[in-house]
């Protein structure tokens, strides 16, 4: 059967393999070559070597939305994970309203990460307002914590979802097994139900790390990077240094910004699935 | 017996501390629909909370005026459109590639695979200005094509998460079917598709959920004067003006998680099951 299939590969791949090619591949690997060049169009390119990725360095606000980015990341991962988790465990106590809490906590991970910037910039400058404080796109510190706030509302319920389905997973035979040789119910959870779902774990912090990393949309309609480029997360300032800034070197630069941006990204994925995967129980 | 009403009573307290935060989940978006109903004047930052009153409710007001100055149904046309072709595309083409890659062993079948796992960590930044180039120089920077742009990067994906099911699926009935004389053709969509359903399905949605609300790849490829899905809509009502008007801001930001709800309320199951599958396959 393989060898018939086999000849149909222009009909089954070659759609998709063409399409790939034109939507990832070939930007992939022109944008690693254009990283190496100063260009404004793409017709006028002068190849530069490495100073591009020198430059970066220099540049102040790629640094600071370097730092910006961890922090955010490391934050929201923990809050976002611990939060999801907690509520999952809630969930399946088989208490009231069970599926009506579940419908809720989901619902706002269907909304637009541009949208729901607005929702929150609108609310929460409405509560600096009240509390008489400086407004979210003037103070650094509260556009942060007002990012925090906003990706915890969106992701919980993706998380809390995942947990759930994790938790319904654990045999409940199990936990009986370990009442009755008497552990506590903190026992249960930490020597039984949080090692059984580790895989959950992977999965969620996963998720969670390149989500918050990778951050664009809400990063741009919550504070738009402001005040002075302070609550730029590391996606918003590459973004900031192609389209925003003026000068024939920025776009190299920018596209520089880029790779270092990706290769950090694969590093943290490749991190992280090695630390949890080894946690992982076998059932 | 005692333990079992401890444990309701604790339940209960869940019970309620559960459903205070669900009102605090919701309340963002009932904000912003009562503000949507008043008038100019008393939505400043400081008037924010005010229930609209006799003198400040305008009623539909601010929707006709928002729906009106943004062009907001042809907006809703594109996203749309952009969304149910992308999907569409995205599900037959890459199916049909993950069958093959778990059919055939060979080269190209594992190169497309680890390929589309790559394509899954690369972040957009990496590829969007040559990718807005490239769009531009093969004339799919229009509503109508660019979905081919979208099946190259949500491949990935969908490439995986087909893979992940059909490694299950037992070869038998593809090679009862093949000796009963069908081609690979036949065999794929008479045979595979219908047990392929349910992954389908939790494919769509995870994909049509990415689409819909993706804001940067429209806005590098599309013409943003001549084309604007629904959040290129919303961030250009707020960016090009000089003084942002707030009234059909809102009404426009309620038109736009007005439907989204209503189609989560309807498909519920179906959306929650596929989120659990993807992430299980991934």
């Amino acid at each position: 059967m393989e060898k018939t299939i086999r000849k149909y590969w222009p009909v089954f791949v070659l759609p998709t393999l063409l399409a790939f090619i034109i939507g990832f591949i070939w930007p992939f690997i022109w944008g690693i070559g254009l990283s190496f060049c100063q260009f404004t169009t793409v017709k006028n390119v002068t190849f530069v070597g490495f100073q591009n990725y020198i430059k970066i360095w220099a540049d102040d606000t790629f640094v600071h939305a370097f730092w910006f980015s961890t922090a955010f990341t490391i934050v929201a991962t923990a809050l976002i994970n611990v939060l999801g988790f907690l509520l999952a465990l809630l969930l399946t106590r088989h208490v009231r309203g069970t599926n009506i809490f579940r419908t809720v906590y989901f619902m706002p991970n269907l909304i637009g990460g541009v949208v729901l910037g607005y929702i929150w910039n609108t609310l929460l400058n409405g509560v600096l307002t009240l509390l008489e404080k400086p407004l979210l796109q003037l103070n650094a510190t509260y556009g942060f914590w007002g990012l925090v706030i906003l990706m915890c509302w969106q992701q919980i319920g993706y998380m809390m979802i995942i947990y759930i389905a994790g938790l319904q997973n654990v045999p409940p035979d199990l936990v009986e097994a370990a009442r009755i040789d008497g552990a506590t119910a903190r026992q249960v959870l930490f020597r039984v139900k949080i090692p059984m779902v580790m895989p959950s774990i992977t999965i969620c912090t996963f998720l969670t790390l390149t989500n918050s990393f990778k951050l664009f949309d809400q990063n741009l309609s919550l504070t738009a990077g402001e005040p002075a480029k302070l609550t730029q997360g590391l996606a918003y300032n590459i973004y900031d240094t192609f389209y925003a800034r003026s000068g024939a070197q920025w776009k190299g630069i920018g596209q520089a910004k880029a790779v270092v941006f990706f290769l950090a990204v694969v590093i943290i994925a490749l991190v992280q699935l090695r630390l949890t995967r080894s946690k992982e129980v076998q059932q | 017996m005692e333990n079992s009403q401890k444990t309701r009573r604790i339940n209960n307290v869940i019970s309620v501390i559960l459903a205070l935060t669900c009102v605090a989940y919701v309340y963002p978006i009932v904000l912003i629909f009562l503000n949507s109903l008043k008038s100019e004047r008393a939505i400043s930052t400081s008037r924010i909370f005010e229930m609209p009153n006799t003198e400040t409710f305008t009623g539909v007001q601010n929707y006709v005026y928002g729906i009106t100055s943004m062009n907001f149904l042809e907006s809703f046309w594109y996203s749309l459109f952009i969304s149910v072709s992308s999907v569409l595309l995205i599900l037959l083409c890459c199916s049909m590639c993950a069958w093959y890659i778990t059919r055939v062993h060979g080269k190209l079948s594992s190169g497309m695979y680890y390929l589309c796992v790559f394509s899954m960590v690369v972040p957009f930044q990496m590829v969007m200005f040559t990718l807005a180039k490239t769009a531009d120089t093969l004339k799919l920077n229009n509503p109508y094509n660019i979905c081919i742009i979208y099946l190259g990067f949500g491949a990935g994906l969908a490439v995986f998460m087909f893979t992940g099911f059909m490694k299950s699926m037992p070869v038998e009935i593809e090679e009862a079917a093949m000796i009963d004389g069908c081609n690979p053709l036949q065999i794929f969509f008479r045979v595979v598709c219908p047990i392929l359903k349910p992954t389908m399905i939790s494919t769509a949605i995870l994909e049509t959920m990415w689409v819909w609300n993706d804001y940067l790849l429209p806005t590098l490829v599309l013409d943003i004067k001549k084309y604007r899905t629904i959040p290129m809509a919303i961030q250009y009502f707020r960016g090009s003006y000089g003084k942002v008007e707030m009234g059909p801001m809102m009404a426009c930001i309620m038109l736009t998680v007005l439907p989204v709800v209503i189609m989560y309320l309807i498909c519920q199951k179906y959306i929650i099951e596929g989120v659990v599958a993807g992430a299980v396959k991934g």
